[in-house]
């Protein structure tokens, strides 16, 4: 390899002297037109060749290096008359105030005394040299307190109106934003020319300069002011050529030639003995120009405009906000090997692969180093070349030439002449290591490694256990893939980023990837009692596993041979496992303790074999700590994990296929005995709305404390409607078969809850904007159809209908009023969290465990002595447990309970 | 049921493990077998043991665990979960208070008073039954002015006179009789007057002697109507609510340096949700225990489960050099060292610029900063300094 690694060990900021500026420079900017009549740069423009090569294929008159190799180089602008620089207007100002405008020393009271009469000092104040001995101590120590100390040596000094040591009277100096000083001089207000203002910072000795914050080797006070400006590289303002030939320059180029041509114009007017005036404005002017060079959004001054009316985007614009050079380019950046496309749902793959579309695994490729060992698949990669999968589209000879397999006339040759040292860049092929990614990333597992498949078609796909992690579902999400180059990335990505070593979530130390929706329902009807499975039905589901031993013996032999669900589930548990819980549709009615359980909603797993109980949410579903799913994955292994949900889970999936798995208008219809006791809640419930109505109007009602009568009223009257609504479910809930589909759904957790079917088959309920009944929109009525001041359950958004019944005119413009409160709220949401965590990202980022189990800052900073005070990782744990006692003694001795 | 000969056994387990594991999970672990209602076997016992401590260390931290970043975005990921709107404390349907995303932003942004300040205020043994004592207790605490109770105040000009009608319904509900009224009156600084007591018709007439100029008597209504009757500044409500088998104060506003003084109250229980308060009274470690709390308390009212450590790791981080320190440009991230890391924050130019005229330097200690300069970041794998030397 030619290159050498070079570590960046620090960054010295400073000022700029003028020397330095001059001596950086390939030579003064002078002329203020860019090209001569035949197109070309001028010499001495700001376009001069010596300050970069622009176009391709030239050599870099300095340098001698080609375009992208040469860095480009500084050119300067003489400065007829000095400018203050506006990004330190503010510490010109203190310099200024702190300073003797005679001598140039600080304004604090020396050690020996001052021998001037006028100057007036307490004792205990201050003394120049203890400042300077304090600050030498605290420097390098306590950054932060030295800039305490500065400001208040700012501070005292700036309150003196002599000079300590020359004895001379100082005037109040006062500034007018942006950039201009006066003096209060008892003549009056007397402006302060930059040529006298640097003159005074000369003045001031390097140690009192340090008391004012400033490092003299890299800083002295007046060159905060101007006398040469450094212009640019062009490789950082680079002229685009537009199709009919046109060039446009960058904005800086455009400013920097304003800021020529006025230089110019001052000193052709200086030369010429032009009034006072006339030299005095052009100086002004020259200031702007170099002022909003630097900054274009400096309040108070009008931002420098191009032709088109466009405000320029100079160098403070370009280093600022999302899409600047900081944030836009450095912290985040773009890069090669990765793709983009639609997601798309696969449940055939493993959790861990991706299916990457043919087109793409064409595109993207991985370096490979020439052994013996891999030489002939390589040289095969190669004969097929770029657009034959599986081939490779660039080879690397070990001298560093790339070779681009696209023009490569005989392919065979180049394969038969690769040797051990060669690097073939091929194809992605199945097996590969890739990033995948979806935004918004907003924790790691939003970013884990898979093993590409390559497949036909041309979108991603996933199993869909890995949705929750990405929070990805397929209504149209893109996602993002990324191919590491390295060895060493490849390595990394595979130990740590792998799908199944992330199973388990940080977050709260539970599974963030397991069963949901169909899965769930898949589970639960298999595992339920009354499923009976025949040898050939029990070999159908099971053959989408790699379930490979024997069936064992039937639950029931007579008359016919059946298997339970639950016999097919033991298959994949291992032999040592035992477990003791509750079931999800553990509740109400039928909700169970023991084992003693008609309801089969308590889970009883003993050396392995599922015994009793359903498989639903709480055994198997994602996001769910302390689950069968998370102690199987606990105990043994992120791959068994693995193992689980390519084999087990897919057995569920093939189930509900079997079995046929829907939902009909049926399943959330209610009887007619239920409607009419529905309707009969709704009379009972309105009567007592009513009711309240006529206490308030009476002024009868109990207010409660601390609320006006009319929100007391509101209070009741939600709360009435709100118990409506719930017993109205309760109702519905009771009339529906526990054993439909959607209640199913429900029950297990699959999806949907007991509110969801509510809705759909009793009634949806009040609609709320902001918590409160809906009651903007006419003067004191919500829509014309109500009476003025309607206070009824109907005229403020309460809705009787149902999903299933449908819902009337009115009532669905009520359900949309709350509906669209959700919208504004997500929009609202997602900014305020996306700040917050950025915040919070920014202020933690640095934090480490170290070797010794402390927490430390990469700084150095201890911010814990063990972490979390007991060192154990979220991730690692037992839903945040160092272990789970009950569970440990489950494991050894469940079989026994 | 376990044999005596089994607890003895455990106990010796216990011994010999107390290197490995923790004492207080081996205690439990110890109470656990001991509470067994089945029969175990000493090799069963050598088996929970082995598989304790088995567990224990696999769970540990890795070196280079990026625990910061984790814990921001275990955090952070959770907030688009979240609701945005102020609810009704838990059963108290009579105060708001913030809770959801906006009190979480407001803890992390380490704000000078929450948006809706509150107090609980549990009280002593010996009055914590008594509604009546809680109740007066509850009055005490209530600030009230003047302005509150009357329900007219009129100005005499002739006279120069301020007449302040009393409204007998909010001095019942406030607690305040006629003569609080009066001598709270009596204690302001007024110029020369005089005060004029009616009871039977709750009027007050205060008239000025010496006073010609009528604008001064708009101000002295402004004054008089300010005046303070009685309670804590800042406490605008007191409620009362039955908790459990006591009664507790809820206050709307809170100031917990007065609240401490008071001889009934029970100190050891008293909360407040304005962390500046508490750092100010208690100090910076009952803050840091503080934010713990209070961040825990919103995610769980909203469901959701983010591990204990992540918060510890915020609240060291916001209190770690003895100040409550907003995460964020005036806390954590601006007093970092680097000058990259801060202007690839907020406020760019700015720091930009005066790390120039301070002749800072950039040292590439950080995250950030390496990201930046695309240089390996030292957390994690990156942290390892030590290579294999490869001999040919």
């Amino acid at each position: 390899m030619s290159e050498t690694e070079k570590i960046i060990k620090g960054i010295q900021f400073g000022l700029l002297s003028p020397d330095e500026i001059r001596k950086m420079s390939v030579g003064a900017i002078k002329s203020p037109d860019v090209y001569d009549e035949d197109g070309t740069p001028i010499e001495g423009s700001v376009l001069d060749p010596r300050l970069g090569v622009i176009e391709p294929g030239q050599k870099c008159p300095v340098c001698g290096n080609p375009m992208g190799v040469c860095p480009g180089h500084f050119g300067h602008i003489e400065l007829v008359r000095p400018v203050i620089h506006v990004g330190f207007v503010k510490e010109i100002y203190d310099t200024l105030k702190a300073t003797c405008r005679n001598c140039g020393r600080l304004k604090l009271r020396p050690e020996k005394g001052s021998t001037c009469e006028e100057f007036k000092s307490e004792e205990e104040e201050l003394t120049l040299e203890k400042a300077y001995r304090i600050l030498k101590a605290i420097k390098k120590r306590y950054p932060l307190a030295a800039k305490r100390l500065i400001d208040h040596v700012k501070k005292t000094a700036a309150k003196q109106e002599v000079c300590p040591h020359c004895c001379a009277k100082q005037y109040k100096i006062k500034i007018e934003k942006p950039y201009t000083f006066y003096e209060e001089r008892k003549e009056g207000l007397v402006k302060l020319l930059p040529t006298e203002i640097r003159e005074r910072l000369e003045k001031i000795p390097n140690e009192d300069a340090e008391l004012l914050g400033f490092d003299p080797q890299y800083s002295r006070p007046e060159w905060a002011v101007l006398t040469v400006l450094p212009v640019p590289p062009i490789t950082i303002r680079p002229s685009i050529t537009i199709e009919s030939g046109m060039r446009a320059e960058d904005d800086l180029t455009h400013k920097l030639v304003d800021i020529i041509r006025i230089n110019n114009r001052l000193e052709e007017s200086i030369r010429s003995g032009a009034p006072q005036l006339i030299v005095e404005d052009l100086w002004d002017l020259l200031q702007y120009h170099v002022a909003t060079y630097f900054d274009n959004e400096i309040p108070g001054i009008p931002p420098a405009k191009h032709r088109s009316g466009r405000p320029l985007r100079t160098l403070a614009q370009r280093l600022k906000g999302k899409e600047g050079r900081f944030r836009g380019n450095l912290s985040g950046k773009r890069v090669d090997f990765s793709a983009r496309t639609v997601v798309s749902p696969d449940p055939n793959l493993s959790i861990n692969e991706v299916g990457v579309p043919i087109y793409v695994a064409k595109i993207l490729t991985v370096p490979e180093r020439v052994t013996k060992f891999n030489i002939e698949r390589l040289r095969q990669a190669v004969i097929n070349g770029p657009d034959k999968w599986p081939g490779a589209n660039y080879v690397i000879r070990p001298d560093g030439r790339r070779i681009d397999l696209r023009y490569v006339k005989d392919r065979k040759e180049l394969a038969a002449s690769l040797t051990p040292g060669y690097i073939v860049e091929r194809h992605l092929v199945d097996g590969d290591i890739v990033l995948f990614n979806r935004q918004p990333s907003l924790h790691r597992i939003s970013m884990m490694a898979h093993k590409v498949k390559v497949l036909p078609g041309k979108t991603f796909r996933l199993n869909l256990l890995v949705c929750p992690p990405y929070n990805a579902d397929f209504d149209g999400d893109e996602m993002n893939l990324h191919v590491p180059q390295s060895e060493e990335a490849i390595a990394e990505a595979r130990e740590l980023m792998l799908v199944e070593k992330n199973i388990l979530t940080p977050r709260y130390g539970g599974p963030i990837i397991g069963a949901g929706q169909d899965f769930i329902s898949g589970a639960y009807l298999l595992t339920v009692k009354t499923t009976l499975l025949t040898k050939e039905e029990a070999y159908t589901i099971l053959g989408v596993s790699d379930y490979i031993g024997d069936l064992g013996e039937p639950a029931i032999l007579a008359p016919n041979e059946y298997y339970t669900g639950k016999q097919i589930v033991s298959l994949f548990l291992p032999k040592d496992f035992n477990f003791h819980g509750t079931a999800k549709i553990s509740s109400g009615p039928r909700a169970c303790k023991t084992e003693d359980c008609p309801h089969d909603s308590y889970i009883v797993i003993k050396k392995g074999i599922l015994l009793e109980g359903v498989f639903d949410k709480n055994a198997i579903g994602n996001q769910q700590p302390e689950s069968i799913l998370h102690w199987l994955i606990r105990e043994y292994g992120d791959e068994y994990g693995r193992y689980l949900m390519d084999n087990l889970f897919k057995v569920f999936i093939r189930y509900a296929e079997m079995r046929g798995f829907t939902m009909t208008l049926d399943d959330i219809t209610i009887s007619e005995d239920a409607k009419s006791k529905t309707k009969e809640l709704i009379k009972q419930h309105e009567e007592v709305v009513n009711d309240y109505m006529v206490k308030y109007n009476e002024g009868k009602l109990e207010p409660i404390p601390g609320r006006t009568l009319e929100e007391s009223l509101e209070n009741y009257i939600l709360d009435t409607l709100d118990k409506l609504r719930n017993s109205a479910g309760e109702i519905a809930a009771q009339d529906l078969d526990p054993f439909n589909n959607v209640y199913v759904m429900a029950r297990t957790g699959a999806r949907g809850s007991v509110l969801n079917i509510t809705q759909m088959a009793a009634m949806l309920g009040q609609q709320t904007v902001r918590g409160e009944r809906i009651s903007r929109g006419y003067l004191n009525r919500v829509l014309p159809h109500f009476k003025v001041n309607d206070k009824s359950p109907e005229a403020r958004g309460f809705v009787y209908s149902s999903f299933r019944s449908g819902l009337n005119p009115i009532e669905m413009f009520f359900h949309a009023a709350g509906g669209r409160e959700g919208l504004v709220d997500t929009a609202v949401k997602t900014s305020q969290s996306g700040y917050m965590q950025r915040r919070l990202i920014n202020a933690l980022s640095d934090i480490r465990v170290e070797y010794n189990g402390m927490v430390r800052t990469t700084y150095g900073d201890v911010i814990q002595v063990i972490y979390g005070d007991d060192g154990v990782d979220p991730m690692r744990s037992a839903h945040g447990k160092t272990f789970d006692v009950n569970r440990i003694i489950e494991r050894v001795v469940g079989w026994k309970r | 049921m376990v044999s005596d000969q089994i607890k003895e056994y455990v106990s010796k387990k216990v011994e010999e493990y107390k290197e490995v594991i923790p004492e207080n999970k081996l205690g439990e672990l110890q109470s656990a077998i001991m509470s067994l209602e089945i029969d175990i076997t000493p090799e069963e016992v050598d088996r929970i043991f082995e598989l304790a401590k088995e567990e224990y260390l696999k769970s540990l931290v890795q070196p280079g665990e990026p625990v910061g970043i984790v814990a921001a975005q275990s955090i952070g990921e959770p907030g688009t979960q979240m609701t945005l709107r102020t609810f009704h404390f838990a059963g108290v349907r009579e105060l708001n208070v913030t809770l959801g995303l906006p009190r979480l932003i407001e803890i992390v942004d380490a704000r000078k008073t929450p948006s809706t300040p509150m107090m609980k205020i549990y009280l002593k043994e010996e009055y914590k039954n008594n509604v009546e004592k809680v109740l007066e207790i509850a009055r005490r605490l209530e600030y009230t002015k003047v302005q509150n109770v009357v329900s007219s105040i009129d100005i005499d000009l002739a006279n120069f006179a301020l007449i302040l009608t009393l409204d007998p319904d909010m001095m019942r509900d406030k607690g305040v009789s006629f003569s609080d009224v009066v001598s709270a009156l009596k204690k302001l600084k007024l110029p020369e007057h005089e005060i004029e007591e009616s009871e039977e018709e709750n009027r007050i007439t205060i008239t000025f002697t010496n006073l010609s100029d009528i604008m001064t008597l708009f101000k002295l209504r402004e004054k008089v109507l300010n005046a303070k009757i009685k309670g804590l500044k800042g406490i605008k409500r007191a409620i009362v609510r039955k908790e459990g088998d006591e009664y507790v104060i809820y206050t709307d506003g809170s100031d917990l340096a007065a609240v401490v003084e008071l001889p009934e109250v029970d100190t050891t229980r008293i909360w407040t949700n304005n962390i500046f308060e508490i750092q100010k009274v208690l100090g910076i470690e009952a803050a840091r225990a503080h934010i713990v709390r209070e961040i825990k308390r919103v995610l769980d009212e909203q469901g959701l489960d983010v591990d204990y450590r992540h918060i510890l790791i915020v609240a060291d981080m916001m209190t770690r050099d003895g100040t409550v320190k907003q995460v964020g440009r005036h806390g954590v991230t601006g007093e970092k060292e680097s000058i990259l890391a801060r202007a690839a924050f907020e406020v760019t130019v700015k720091h930009l610029l005066e790390a120039a005229i301070h002749a800072e330097k950039e040292e590439f200690v950080g995250v950030v900063e390496n990201i930046i300069i695309g240089q390996p970041i030292r957390l994690g794998t990156g942290m390892v300094e030590l290579t294999m030397r490869l001999t040919r």
